[in-house]
């Protein structure tokens, strides 16, 4: 699985590589995202409320603070490092997000819609429906931009990297890519904190 | 590897391709669209001419990026398969747990059906657009 997962080339026909070897998908981290699997299935399954509740909070929690500290903060910063600064920035802080952001995002999913249906927040006469539809919208938007464009720049970037000659103007085209989407996903995260404290406040 | 052979190399990943991500990630929004149209009606059930018509218009998008990514000839096919199919066990089990709850708060019938149908193109669409996005800057097979 290591071998499949490291990407460095085999092919590799230039000098010897003096950079190490950039995990796509850090290795360490998989044991951990497998509990939190068997976690939210058995909270599913056996509809444990405290752990619904807990994989929908802390997931969620998660999932905005993450989105609006590297889409505002992490992100405007990278933009104005050089180019072998980003990336050596990116060689490190990428393959955590390839494991921590789609756990995060399915504890938050998988748990959200069960606990509104359970608390009937989904009833058209509820005074939070609208208020979840809404929510679902913009969740919505940022899978669409996260699926679609940021996850496979972040990981086309790591990829480019573990070549024996990366091409650091195609790096700094997809880290672009991946500053601007981070940036759009953090602002839509802010939408969801108003929703979210509105449906818990109602 | 020389300068003018990186800049060979280069030339030739840089070459253009069909809109596969794009059509992908088309095939994506339309099942997203379906499953907040499918959850904004719950527990009522949608109106399945909607419902059906987005994931019809879906499993097209998904085709055709399936098909004009078969007819790309000069490729990375090894980077493509190295990368989709950990993709695809990654959202496979992604798209599994949404639909263990649904099967879970007592979703049945052609609800199911259709839930299950975008999940499933859900689970395929988004492995294809990251190992496509990957693969067209490797070295072509």
């Amino acid at each position: 699985m290591s071998e499949a997962l490291d990407v460095a080339s085999s092919t590799h026909e230039g000098p010897p590589l003096d950079r190490p070897r950039i995990q796509v998908v850090p290795l360490r981290g998989l044991p951990i995202v497998a509990v939190v699997v068997v976690f939210v299935a058995v909270a599913i399954g056996t509809n444990w409320q405290w752990a619904l509740m807990f994989s929908h909070v802390a997931g969620g929690g998660l999932w905005t603070g993450i989105d609006l500290f590297v889409g505002l903060v992490i992100g405007p910063i990278l933009g104005r490092l050089s180019i072998p600064a980003r990336a050596e920035f990116a060689a490190r802080f990428m393959p955590k997000m390839v494991i921590i952001m789609p756990t995060v995002v399915m504890m938050t999913l998988a748990t959200g819609f069960q606990i509104a249906r359970q608390l009937g927040n989904l009833k058209i006469d509820s005074p939070n429906h609208a208020w979840l539809i809404v929510s679902f919208c913009v969740v919505g938007i940022m899978a669409a931009i996260a699926l679609g464009v940021l996850e496979p720049a972040n990981i086309a970037v790591l990829f480019e990297m573990n070549k024996p000659v990366p091409n650091g103007e195609r790096i700094g085209r997809l880290m672009k890519r991946f500053i601007v989407t981070a940036g759009i996903t953090g602002i839509m995260q802010i939408a969801t904190l108003i929703i979210m404290t509105r449906v818990a406040t109602q | 590897m020389s300068v003018e052979h990186a800049s060979a190399s280069s030339n030739m990943v840089d070459r253009p391709y069909p809109p596969v991500a794009w059509l992908s990630t088309g095939a994506l929004c339309l099942v997203i669209i379906g499953g907040i149209f499918l959850a904004s009606y719950a527990p009522r059930v949608a109106p399945r001419s909607v419902t059906i018509s987005l994931l019809a218009g879906g499993a097209v998008l998904l085709a055709a990026s399936i098909t004009a990514l078969v007819r790309v000839k000069v490729f990375s096919w090894t980077t493509f398969m190295k990368v989709f199919k950990w993709a695809l066990l990654a959202y496979v089990i992604t798209a599994g747990m949404i639909e263990f709850a649904f099967v879970g708060d007592h979703t049945r019938g052609v609800s199911l059906v259709i839930v299950s149908c975008m999940l499933l193109i859900f689970a395929v669409s988004v492995p294809i657009t990251i190992a496509f996005t990957v693969a067209r800057y490797a070295e072509p097979d």
